[in-house]
């Protein structure tokens, strides 16, 4: 009987685990470790953060849904790895530390024969000083949508804005990154529009100020170097796309901007032409940088070679090309396709938890030496493609021996769609639906805007809305292993 | 006298100069969006479309 850990319920190792169980069945045994004892649908945090649903509508127990797929589960972080085992034993192992289930601060060695780290990404706060709070958590200056808990605090927060506006107050609502070094633009965009929406919704439009500040070098980078897509017969960036959304709704805009201190209601600002400014605020909800979750690694003799199995941002190394240099030289087969990590053959990484080869975006940096560029994002479907491939390749490496082959899926020839709702209501709401194939641009195969624009595209309108609802209860129903789950696509 | 001619959907443009040089939709494009008929039919179109990349992807 083989064992797989998968590290991480989130979106990536929800999936492998559960197609893994499926696939293996009782024959082997699949087990999540996770620190969370709920799993949270994230793009509907987004409604969290305007109070338009509860954080129980968009949470549910991992437990039951682990029990019915014969999963065994582990409320527990992984903290370091031993893919040579140690000097008593030549198996490989993780070492836990329980965060539940009546033990939390256990730790415990977890043997495997193979393992899918997809524990997505450490929340840095921290690496921009006053967004934490020194100890690796958010601030009390801005809030976030990252989190469900994040999420309920924003809404709060956001209702004693309105609350102030009502009596007669002017608020300036500051939205966007909040490090030069940020991807997820796509969340705090959907995010800036909602409370646009809530604010007129409460009839305070007028006394609210609404700016964006973020450090794509133009808006509708979004982490991918922009888009192009087919408008009116034209074929237009997604510059102007997102700038006509902002202007429509009267919100100011402040682009390439490394933010470099946040204070009570002031942040600090470096910008792509080095020049500093200061933003005031009365409620900000800025992104913050993503890192990987600090797991460690060590030899069988004990020494540290955290740096062979992890990139230095914390992401898991695998089978991309790391060397590719400069921007001119970056090539879509630099995208890893089988997520295996290239020293240890049994080590996969899922979902965000991957080491990119290379942002997407231009790198640009301020004349200082700032870095002022989105990182590359790995979004929703594209976590639980890699995830399922991986369970794929796993299940087949174990049913089928070493030889077996690897399941491919390159996010250079993998889609994302994405819609980014305004509004709630189903006749009144409208959402920008945008879909971009392959994600990471191929200029060999697309030579003039690197994708297909036959299939990237972007309007606004009722039906994105809708979609976005349908994707909703849609994925939730899959998460919690509903009859039918498999059918619907990742 | 020239009478004034007040279009709504076109105030923003005065209201920055990032604002006047980007584009704004007017009455029709902004009504089409939550227009059921055509909104049902760009759902369908919108729905193959996704469900041709997430074919692809996988
Ligand atoms: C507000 C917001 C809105 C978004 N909206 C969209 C959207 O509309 N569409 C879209 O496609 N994408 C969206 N995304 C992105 C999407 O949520 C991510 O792409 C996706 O969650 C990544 O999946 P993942 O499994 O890699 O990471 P996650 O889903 O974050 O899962 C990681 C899991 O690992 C666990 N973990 C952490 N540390 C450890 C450890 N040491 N050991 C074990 N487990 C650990 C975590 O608790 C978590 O359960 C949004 C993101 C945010 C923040």
């Amino acid at each position: 009987m083989a064992r797989l850990v998968v590290l991480g319920g989130g979106v990536a190792g929800h999936t492998t685990a559960t197609f893994a169980a499926k696939w293996l069945g009782s024959a082997h045994e699949v087990v999540v470790v996770t620190p969370n004892a709920k799993w949270n649908w994230i793009p509907s945090n987004i409604w969290v953060g305007v109070g338009e649903m509860t954080k129980e509508e968009v949470t549910f127990d991992l437990a039951p849904v682990y029990a019915k797929a014969g999963i065994t589960y582990k409320q527990a972080k992984a903290v370091s790895l031993n893919p040579e085992g140690n000097e008593s034993s030549d198996k490989s192992f993780v070492s836990i530390e329980y965060t539940g289930q009546d033990k939390t601060g256990t730790i415990e060695n977890l043997e495997y024969d193979y393992i899918v780290n997809a524990t997505g990404p450490k929340l840095n706060f921290d690496a921009t000083p006053g967004l934490g709070d020194g100890k690796g958590q958010m601030g009390n200056h801005t809030v976030s949508v990252c989190t469900a808990d994040h999420a309920v605090h924003a809404s709060h927060k956001l209702q004693e804005a309105i609350e102030k506006m009502k009596g007669g107050t002017r608020q300036k609502f500051l939205i966007g990154t909040g490090h030069g070094m940020c991807t997820c633009q796509g969340a705090a965009f959907e995010y800036i529009f909602n409370i646009e929406n809530e604010l007129r919704k409460a009839g305070v439009r007028d006394m609210a100020d609404i700016k964006w500040i973020s450090n794509e070098s133009f808006l509708g980078d979004f982490g991918m170097g922009g888009i192009h897509m087919k408008v009116g017969g034209y074929v237009v960036s997604s510059k102007l796309f997102a700038e006509s959304l902002y202007a429509e709704r009267n919100i100011e805009w402040l682009i390439g901007a490394h933010t470099s201190k946040v204070e009570n209601g002031k942040v600090e600002y470096e910008l792509l032409d080095g020049s500093k400014g200061e933003e005031e605020f009365d409620f900000a909800m800025l992104i913050p940088p993503f890192a990987g979750v600090g797991i460690k690694a060590f030899a069988k003799d004990g020494s540290d070679i955290t740096g062979t199995v992890f990139a230095p941002n914390g992401f898991m190394k695998v089978d991309a090309n790391y060397g590719a240099g400069a921007y001119e030289n970056w090539k879509a087969s630099d995208w890893p396709r089988t997520y295996q990590n290239p020293t240890y053959s049994n080590m996969f990484a899922a979902g965000i938890a991957f080491a990119p080869p290379h942002l997407i975006s231009k790198p640009m940096s301020s004349p200082n030496g700032t870095p002022i560029n989105p990182t590359p994002p790995r979004t929703g479907m594209p976590s639980g493609i890699i995830g399922k491939a991986v369970a794929h390749s796993v299940c087949d490496l174990i049913t089928k021996g070493d030889s077996a082959h690897l399941h491919e899926a390159s996010m250079a020839e993998m889609g994302a769609a994405c819609v980014a709702s305004a509004g709630k209501g189903v006749f009144s709401g409208t959402a920008a639906a945008m879909t971009v194939y392959p994600v990471v641009p191929d200029f060999e195969t697309f030579p003039g805007t690197g994708r297909d624009t036959d299939y990237t595209f972007g309007e606004i309108g009722l039906a994105g809305h809708w979609i976005k609802h349908i994707l909703h209860f849609l994925f939730i129903y899959k998460a919690k292993l509903n009859p039918g789950w498999t059918l619907i696509p990742e | 006298m020239i009478e004034k001619k007040v279009v709504k959907e076109e105030a923003n443009f005065q209201k920055s100069e990032a604002f006047s040089r980007t584009m704004i939709p007017g009455t029709f494009a902004r009504k089409m969006r939550t227009c059921l008929i055509w909104q049902f039919i760009r759902f369908a179109i919108i729905n193959v479309k996704m469900i041709i990349v997430v074919g692809k992807s996988h």
